[in-house]
């Protein structure tokens, strides 16, 4: 059974903004999916590999190779605000750095 | 009440590729912002990733260098967060099945041989980069976006700053010895995260641990650990408790300050990255990456010691960087004597790039001029003194030794016919310091040395002049 509170933790995680309304419908919403789920785990997948992939491929890679970079005129189309070349954004309060 | 402490250490570091982890954009340095970069890493619609299979074979090879089982079926996982210097809000890593696991890294405590586990080692992608201003915005540069880290996890086998410093150390000389890294703190292409907590002795489980991040050289993780360690302990003798956080370490202050309080653990929801299939590691890839495989520094320590006789811990300083290693081994391959190589290199070399803060690469000295100047000095071409004079010249400019001491008439002189007359001229001219040596004063031949040394412009061989000036002496 999943509960409102976590339904509104996730939509804070993905910065989405609900009316109580609509927190109501997604947690009824979800919880079903959930059952559903549940009802998944019934089957006995002992011995069966974790399916990360839909698509039967694997090791697709390129070689070390750089290619030139996008311009950074057609990047910047989408950059509302910038100075010079930087990408200018609200003030970070939080100076950690990952 | 006594304390130990348990210390595990996470450590970042950038590969030397030429493109990015998961995009073809170039990885370089110090360009213009934003200027290397593509569609794939600014996360715009409709893009595909791709795995960098030569970031790939770096991550393979660290992880045979330290030891590690390479993990032979993985894949991708998304790591999910906002924030601006990550424009697609989120992180291409690898959480459940990361490149290697169960490696180690043997360090020397006390004289004796420790092991220090790594728990996983993964590949993922970096950042961009946030510049804070005080215009009330932030500014970013997505050119370090994308691009391929490692990140090497330790098991919590670490029981001091001080064995911790020693880690840190030896994982450094490892993955640069690999060529996979510059592993340079000062240059953000090796960043350590530490998490240390105290438990009275003998106690069945960790104290809390609080982390400690942005540290910039192993000086301030040892300084910030020793500084957490005493705090820790000294909260918990008075009766309080260690509260799950992430703390700073203030480099002026010398302290640790908190950034934050860590309430439960972080919500990154991750899950198998749809957009990369998975990777197989075959054996023959496994071997390729072996095969490849630059000598490690323990492994050209003990080369140093056994072959060249040089003591242990000449050879540990000569491996401290893979470019004094490099530079050592072809000053030898250049005909040097490897001991005389050895010190020119820990004493006058080191001496002059530690005065200039410089390093091997920025100075025109060559290991073939270098060995060429050893060489004049063994056959007694030029003195240890004028040694001196020619060292400053091939270090600052391009100059072979042998010709620029013979242009300058360096060269010393040894030939008795030579020498004779100007010795003679010299006790000719200082009476007095003979009769000195007559009656028991011995500096009075240091004195006429000098004499004889002024004379000849520094360039008589001393050996020479002492058993000719011995020898007149007697006479006189």
């Amino acid at each position: 059974m999943i509960t409102k509170d976590s339904v509104a933790h996730v939509a804070e995680l993905a910065r989405l903004e609900f009316s109580e309304e609509e927190l109501q419908q997604y947690t009824a919403q979800l919880d079903e999916i959930l059952t559903m789920v549940d009802q998944l785990e019934t089957v006995d997948t002992t011995g069966v590999p974790v399916t990360t992939q839909s698509i039967h491929l694997q090791n697709v890679m390129r070689a070390d190779v750089a290619e030139p970079a996008t311009a950074t005129e057609a990047l910047f189309k989408n950059v509302p605000t910038k100075k010079g070349t930087l990408i200018q954004v609200p003030a970070i309060i939080d100076k950690e750095e990952d | 009440m006594n304390f130990e402490t348990t210390i595990g250490l996470e450590v970042h570091v950038e590969l030397k590729t030429n493109s990015k982890m998961y995009s073809p954009s170039p990885v370089s340095y110090g360009a213009q912002p934003n200027t290397e970069t593509n569609v794939i890493d600014w996360g715009f619609p409709g893009v595909l990733p791709s795995i960098n299979k030569g970031a790939y074979s770096y991550g393979i090879m660290v992880a045979l260098a330290l030891h590690a089982d390479i993990t032979r079926d993985t894949h991708f996982d998304r790591k999910n967060y906002f924030y601006p210097d990550n424009p697609k809000a989120y992180q291409i890593t690898q959480s459940e099945t990361p490149l290697a696991t169960n490696g180690y890294i043997e360090i020397d405590v006390d004289g004796k041989k420790k092991r220090i586990g790594i728990h996983e080692l993964h590949v993922e992608e970096d950042a961009g980069k946030n510049q804070h201003e005080d215009d009330g915005y932030s500014y970013v540069d997505l050119n370090r976006q994308g691009t391929p880290l490692i990140e090497i996890v330790s098991e919590p086998d670490i029981a001091s700053p001080e064995e911790a410093y020693q880690y840190l150390e030896q994982l450094r000389q490892i993955v640069q010895f690999t060529g996979a890294s510059d592993v340079k703190m000062e240059e953000g292409s090796m960043r350590v995260d530490t998490n240390l907590s105290v438990a009275p002795i003998g106690a069945d489980k960790y104290g809390t641990k609080t982390e400690i991040k942005n540290l910039n050289s192993f000086v301030h993780v040892r300084d910030g650990l020793a500084y957490e360690q005493k705090r820790q302990a000294q909260l918990l003798m008075a009766g309080g408790a260690v509260r799950q956080e992430t703390r700073r370490w203030d480099v002026d202050k010398k302290e640790t300050i908190l950034m934050r309080v860590k309430e439960g653990a972080d919500d990154y929801r991750y899950f198998p990255e749809p957009d990369l299939p998975p990777v197989h590691v075959s054996q023959a890839w496994i071997d390729e990456v072996a095969a490849s495989l630059p000598e490690a520094p323990a492994k050209r320590r003990a080369r140093y010691v056994d072959s060249w006789g040089i003591p242990a811990y000449d050879a540990g300083v000569l491996t401290t960087t893979l470019e004094m290693a490099n530079f050592f081994e072809a000053t030898v391959a250049a005909g040097a004597d490897a001991k005389l190589a050895s010190n020119w290199l820990m004493g006058e070399v080191s001496g002059y790039l530690n005065a200039q803060h410089a390093e091997l690469k920025d100075v025109a000295l060559t290991p073939v001029h270098l060995a060429a100047m050893i060489t004049l000095i063994e056959d007694g071409t030029i003195s240890s003194k004028i040694a001196k004079k020619v060292f400053k010249q091939i270090i600052e400019n391009d100059t072979d030794p042998k010709a620029w001491v013979e242009e300058k008439g360096l060269v010393q002189l040894s030939d008795p016919a030579v020498l004779i007359p100007i010795i003679d001229a010299v006790l000719d001219d200082n009476q007095q310091s003979i009769d000195d040596f007559h009656n028991g004063k011995d500096r009075a031949v240091g004195f006429l040395v000098g004499k004889i040394m002024q004379q000849t412009h520094g360039k008589a061989n001393p050996k020479v002049v002492n058993q000719i000036l011995m020898g007149e002496l007697q006479k006189r």
